[in-house]
């Protein structure tokens, strides 16, 4: 196992934090020991949790500290190897073909500038500037994450026409899931571990005050104790941390154009509830959320 | 790289005790919690806490479990035990029979062993004999092949028509043609057979059918590819691999162990839901053809039932719903619960009959396209 003790001047857990911070996102210990720890066994990053905790967002924060481009892959029911790694340009082999006189020699038709990259082979090729994040895993089907397990392993992938392609340093992989399915274990023990929770309610509203500099300190607060009570609802589609961001601000708008406060938030609800079924639950409820929680 | 000179018996020590717990611990993943402890320092407990979390992966609703071994370890904690008083109420219980006993499913803090929840309810087993219906069942198994419901698959094969443009084979034959490209050649996605869940009620008012579904369920694990068979009364329990024995009579048998709440009362509603509240059970249902073997007769308040039903609407590919009661083709569902759910099903038919049954199921493969 090759350790890398510091990497882009990061040496520790705390350091991650750090530099985390400074690119907006907030994170806590545990995400920040496990991307620190990912980072410097050379291991890919595997990132569950509830929708709209932030998964793809310390995904995207972790790029930015490490200054390097992010490649995504958006996993999806179908996903195949020609949308993950490579595709050959055929038009413009046959072009290539066509044009080509004879006599002058043999052509080349899997040279690289028929090779159409995708972000798989894309990350392979440019480990040192590039990161990977395959996102929503769980949405892909299970040929695929057997296929992955292998890229994961090796860090290699085979081009018939061309041979093996492998990189020349470990990459950095992030992996996220929103659970609605099991992984398969053995792509949880290649990876290094972290089940994202919704943060703890100080962290939310520090970062509601980072996003939305608008918003003052007691609708913050206020918005978090909210929605912490409608993650406990039974609802099919619970707030993450984006709607309580947006229902700040939204509600914050209303009451500078003159909306008292807690009929501010209520108003605004649509940004935070957006499935008919959650809405008729919530709406019975609301005025004794908000009384509680404004209080 | 780790210093070997450290007492480093009491972290593998660690991982033997979570192993015995049930967690899943690969060998690797040792060696990269102790690799990611050197790294770490580490300064305090909690270093070496967040690296096995990290390291060691256990799954999220198991996060409770494995801290109490962890503390019980490492912090000298009174060594966490399994077994928790009763409750006043028994959960409803769901067991897989993948081993790993029953569960709770309502809450998580407390984990109930099989053996106090099975007294709790005072549950009854019985015995089966094997269906005489053995002919209707055979020609099922024999037609099903051939009309199984199909998804597409993952990998491409080459075909006479389709989507994809097979450029790799008009190469090779431009090869053998002076370089000409002669034919356009095709390639599509190979089908797969879509997985069918099965959800047998065995509540006490379907008594008289429980046999003949279980004989059904049995054939279709023989004819399928993908299949997973579920029953419900008073708890969940799943037998696919009890059913997976090939002999009917012995397989009901296994089953008929597995299953600890015969004839019991009906608690449709929660069995659906606990149903979709274990994740890995839900995945299954995640676009599969769902076949519910049930009168939907629920007692009490039937929201939850209906609620249940809504969700597996929208995850699952099909929803059916097969009751005895619907003999009559001029079948209205009577029941609140039924009534309540119809507009969620894709079907709601006869399930009175053996032969009825099948010919639902070898009826999937003409449902909506994909």
């Amino acid at each position: 196992m090759a350790v890398r003790r510091t990497v882009v001047g990061i040496s520790s857990p705390r350091g991650l934090e750090e530099a985390l911070r400074a690119a907006y996102f907030l994170a806590d210990e545990g995400i920040s020991t496990a991307g620190y720890l990912s980072l410097a066994l050379g291991k890919p990053l595997l990132l569950e949790g509830a929708p709209g905790v932030g998964k793809t967002e310390a995904a995207k924060a972790i790029a930015g500290v490490l200054g390097r481009r992010l490649l995504r892959l958006q996993c999806y029911e179908g996903i195949d190897a020609a949308a993950a790694l490579y595709e050959w340009n055929f038009p413009r082999q046959m072009l290539a073909l066509r044009q080509h006189s004879e006599g002058a020699g043999p052509v080349d038709i899997y040279r690289d500038e028929f090779l159409i990259e995708r972000p798989m082979l894309a990350c392979l090729r440019r480990p040192e500037e590039t990161m990977l994040l395959i996102d929503e895993i769980d949405r892909s089907d299970h040929e695929f994450e057997a296929f992955l397990l292998e890229f994961l392993s090796d860090f290699q992938i085979s081009i018939p026409e061309r041979g093996a392609v492998h990189a020349y340093e470990r990459p950095v992989v992030i992996l996220t899931s929103n659970r609605t399915r099991e992984l398969h274990e053995a792509l949880r023990r290649r990876c290094v571990y972290h089940w994202i929770e919704y943060p703890a309610p100080e962290r939310e509203i520090q970062i509601i005050r980072l996003r939305a500099p608008g918003v003052g300190e007691r609708a913050a607060r206020a918005v978090v104790a909210a929605v912490g009570r409608l993650r406990r609802e039974p609802l099919s589609k619970h707030p993450g941390i984006a709607e309580a961001v947006e229902w700040a601000e939204a509600a914050s708008l209303l009451n500078q154009q003159g909306e008292r406060w807690p009929e501010a938030f209520r108003r605004s609800l649509g940004v935070v509830i957006k499935t008919e079924e959650d809405l008729v639950h919530v709406v019975q409820k609301i005025d004794v959320i908000l009384a509680e929680t404004s209080a | 790289m780790i210093d070997l000179t450290r007492p480093i018996t009491h972290f593998l020590n660690f991982s033997a005790t979570l192993r015995r717990a049930g967690f899943a611990v690969a060998p690797e993943q040792t060696i990269a919690w102790l690799a990611a402890i050197d790294i770490l320092g580490p300064d305090e407990i909690g270093d070496i806490h967040r690296a096995a979390r990290a390291m060691l992966a256990p799954p999220p609703e198991r996060f409770a479990e494995f801290d109490a071994i962890f503390d019980a370890h490492f912090r000298g904690a009174p060594t966490p035990t399994s077994d928790s008083p009763p409750g006043e109420e028994a959960p409803l219980q769901a067991a897989d029979d993948r081993g790993g006993g029953p569960e709770p499913l309502f809450g998580d803090e407390t984990r109930e062993s099989g053996a106090s929840a099975t007294r709790a309810e005072r549950l009854s087993t019985r015995r089966f004999l094997a269906a005489t219906e053995g002919d209707t069942l055979r020609r099922f198994t024999r037609a099903f092949p051939a009309r199984a419901p199909k998804r597409r698959g993952y990998r491409w094969r080459p075909a006479h028509g389709g989507p994809g443009t097979d450029a790799r084979r008009m190469f090779r034959d431009a090869m053998r043609n002076a370089g000409e490209f002669v034919r356009l050649r095709r390639r599509r996605r190979s089908v797969r057979q879509r997985r069918i869940v099965v959800l047998i009620d065995i509540s006490g008012s379907m008594k008289e059918r429980t046999q003949a579904h279980l004989s059904f369920a049995h054939a279709l694990v023989h004819a399928a590819a993908t299949v997973e068979v579920f029953t419900f009364g008073t708890r969940l329990t799943r037998i696919t691999r009890a059913l997976r024995h090939r002999n009917r009579v012995q397989a009901l048998a296994i089953a008929t162990l597995l299953v600890a709440d015969w004839d019991g009362g009906t608690r449709i509603g929660e069995a659906l839901n606990a149903f979709l509240a274990i994740p890995r059970f839900s995945a299954l249902a995640r676009g599969a053809a769902l076949v519910v073997l049930s009168d939907g007769l629920e007692r009490g308040n039937p929201t939850a039932m209906v609620a249940a039903v809504a969700r597996f609407s929208r995850i699952t590919w099909r929803t059916v719903w097969l009751t005895p009661l619907a003999i009559d083709p001029s079948f209205e569902p009577k029941t609140a619960g039924l009534k309540a759910a119809s507009p969620y099903l894709d079907e709601l038919g006869d399930g009175g009959s053996l032969a009825s049954i099948c010919e639902h199921v070898l009826e999937l493969v003409n449902a909506r396209a994909v």
